[in-house]
């Protein structure tokens, strides 16, 4: 069965520094697989190169069936392949049902259009509400993304993505800036997101990392150093030395 | 009339209050008839200030060089009717929004690969070139003498332009409702939301799988064939065109009318060049070697204390007495 999501031997490297080391990596299909590491171990890096914003120096980039590693961004959303941002990429002065609902029509096409309002697509304004509800955003779709707090916008950047009905869904640091406190309104919504979309998540935040991956990939300077479930990182002493310190998980 | 209009949740039909314009423009063709040539320059400029602002308040693209198109589209109208003896003004126009249309999409497609600072001096070079052209090319365009001999016949055939600006005005507040409909409808539309956002963000439009390159050059296009249009409007009304058509100064007073009425807005289109040319009427007549100064000082003041411009001056007040009631 062939993987949702392959890198082959990906490397980047700007002048002598070299940030993404021949790293080899399969995200299965309706995986829960998480990529971890130290700061300045490449990760976002990594995501970058898989979703188009950077071009790797060589390797490949498998989604699917097809080799997507020439494709630009664009291409690969409409593919499958989705993303959220480490720090929030929302459209601020807009509601938060248009920042859904732009991603929603995107994907049916109906973006361009022109002779049209936009409140008469109702499918698309349906959709992107459906998906606020299912996150808890429902009473927020006309508020502004400036009036809303912190934690609900990183809902949003979640939403945003759904929006675009992906197979493969990156989500680089969901809980980024959210307090512990909150973060574990995050895990819930991840923990329902639907079982077919494949998710690689980037996030330091260890407990939701061990709570939520069933497979774990610990990058260390541009190389996989170890992949496994999260018992076996848990229990791996390299990871310990150089990651996790003397936390214990799983 | 506030900011942010359009949208997935947003009404599309139009609110009594967005009326206002048109029957105070209808109003002042019957109260105010020994104004009608300031009132049709005042048409075509709101005209050409809604061509920037699709580009420059919802798009999110900065420029310095709008008046290439509206200049291209003055000379083109002045060309036909001056040289070729084509004097249909609604061909004039036609051939002033192609012309338009065309310059909009070529420089269009190679400027917009670039952003902020080079974006900005590159659309200042492109309407430097053309200013340039039109200066040498006085064979054709009259040069710095300018091209005079522009005739216009009358409209459909029916209606006649005469000495006081009687039908150019409401021709151009005819053209001005085609323009400002057409716009208004793009805003509205999921292409006009989808404009917003890549104002917004273009990375996260990008991230969601949008065209931003090639959506950027089509509201470039339809700005740049609507400028085109002002600029043929231009040309009929005064029957003749110069240099200054396509200048920098053209291009910063727009910007500067729309700043004033207030960017992003529509509405701040119709504002901006009323105020701006109704000043400079007024101060050019009471202190002809300063009119400048009074002009500046309404920007300085509206830069520093109404950034949303007198539009957002009257939302604020707005805002203010929802609260109080």
């Amino acid at each position: 069965m062939s993987a949702a999501l392959e890198t082959r031997a990906l490397c980047k490297s700007f002048g002598a520094l070299t940030v993404a080391e021949r790293i080899d990596f399969r995200l299965e299909p309706g995986a829960r697989h998480a990529l971890i590491g130290p700061n300045g171990a490449g990760k976002t890096t990594f995501v970058n190169m898989l979703t188009g914003v950077l071009a790797p120096s060589s390797g490949r980039i498998v989604l699917g069936d097809e080799d997507i590693t020439a494709l630009g961004q664009a291409k690969r959303v409409k593919l499958g392949l989705g993303r959220t941002f480490q720090i929030n990429a929302l459209f601020r002065r807009l509601t938060v049902l248009d920042n859904v609902a732009l991603a929603v029509a995107e994907r049916q096409g109906v973006a361009p259009k022109m002779l049209r309002a936009a409140s008469a697509h109702a499918d698309v304004r349906e959709e992107g509400m459906a998906l606020l509800a299912t996150l808890g955003l429902a009473d927020d779709a006309s508020q502004r993304i400036l009036d809303l707090p912190y934690g609900k916008q990183r809902l949003v950047e979640i939403a945003i993505a759904l929006g675009l009905k992906p197979r493969v869904l990156l989500l680089d640091e969901p809980a980024a800036g959210v307090p512990s406190l909150e973060s574990h309104r995050i895990l819930q919504v991840l923990d329902k997101l639907p079982e077919e979309i494949a998710i690689l998540i980037i996030e330091h935040d260890m407990d939701l990392v061990f709570r939520f991956a069933r497979r774990i990939t610990v990058l260390v300077q541009g190389e996989v150093l170890v992949e496994g479930t999260p018992e076996e990182i848990g229990r791996n002493k390299r990871v310990h030395q150089v990651y996790l310190g003397e936390q214990r998980h799983g | 009339m506030s900011a942010h209009a359009g949208g997935y949740s947003a009404d599309p039909r139009i609110r009594p209050v967005e009326w206002l314009p048109w029957i105070v423009a209808l109003a002042a063709f019957f109260v105010l008839p020994e104004y009608l040539s300031l009132g049709a320059r005042i048409l075509i400029y709101v005209l050409y200030a809604l061509s920037l602002d699709l580009i420059v308040g919802y798009a999110g693209i900065i420029t310095l060089g709008h008046s290439a198109y509206f200049g291209l589209g003055a000379y083109v109208a002045g060309i036909l009717a001056a040289k070729t003896g084509i004097s249909d003004p609604l061909l004039q126009l036609a051939a002033a929004a192609a012309a338009g249309a065309l310059l909009g999409l070529v420089t269009g497609a190679i400027i917009l690969r670039t952003r902020a600072l080079t974006l900005l001096m590159l659309t200042l070079a492109i309407t430097s070139v053309l200013l340039e052209i039109a200066n040498k090319a006085s064979w054709l365009t009259g040069g710095a003498d300018g091209l005079s001999g522009v005739v216009v016949a009358p409209v459909l055939g029916l209606f006649k332009f005469d000495i006081f600006g009687k039908t150019a005005y409401l021709y151009c507040l005819v053209v001005l409702l085609v323009g400002w409909w057409l716009v208004r409808k793009m805003i509205y539309s999921p292409f006009g939301t989808s404009l917003r956002g890549m104002r917004e963000n273009s990375l996260r439009m990008h991230a969601i799988g949008a065209p931003v390159y090639w959506r950027l050059v089509l509201v470039y296009t339809v700005s740049a064939t609507i400028a085109g249009v002002a600029g043929g409007l231009i040309t009929q009304t005064n029957q003749f065109v110069g240099l200054n058509v396509l200048s920098f100064e053209s291009a910063g007073e727009l910007l500067v009318m729309l700043i004033l009425g207030g960017v992003g807005r529509i509405y701040g289109a119709f504002v901006g060049p009323v105020v701006y040319l109704v000043a400079q009427d007024m101060l050019a007549k009471q202190f002809p070697e300063y009119w400048y100064l009074g002009i500046g000082t309404m920007l300085v003041l509206v830069v520093m204390f109404a950034r949303g411009g007198i539009l957002g001056i009257v939302d604020s007040l707005r805002a203010r007495l929802r609260r109080k009631a």
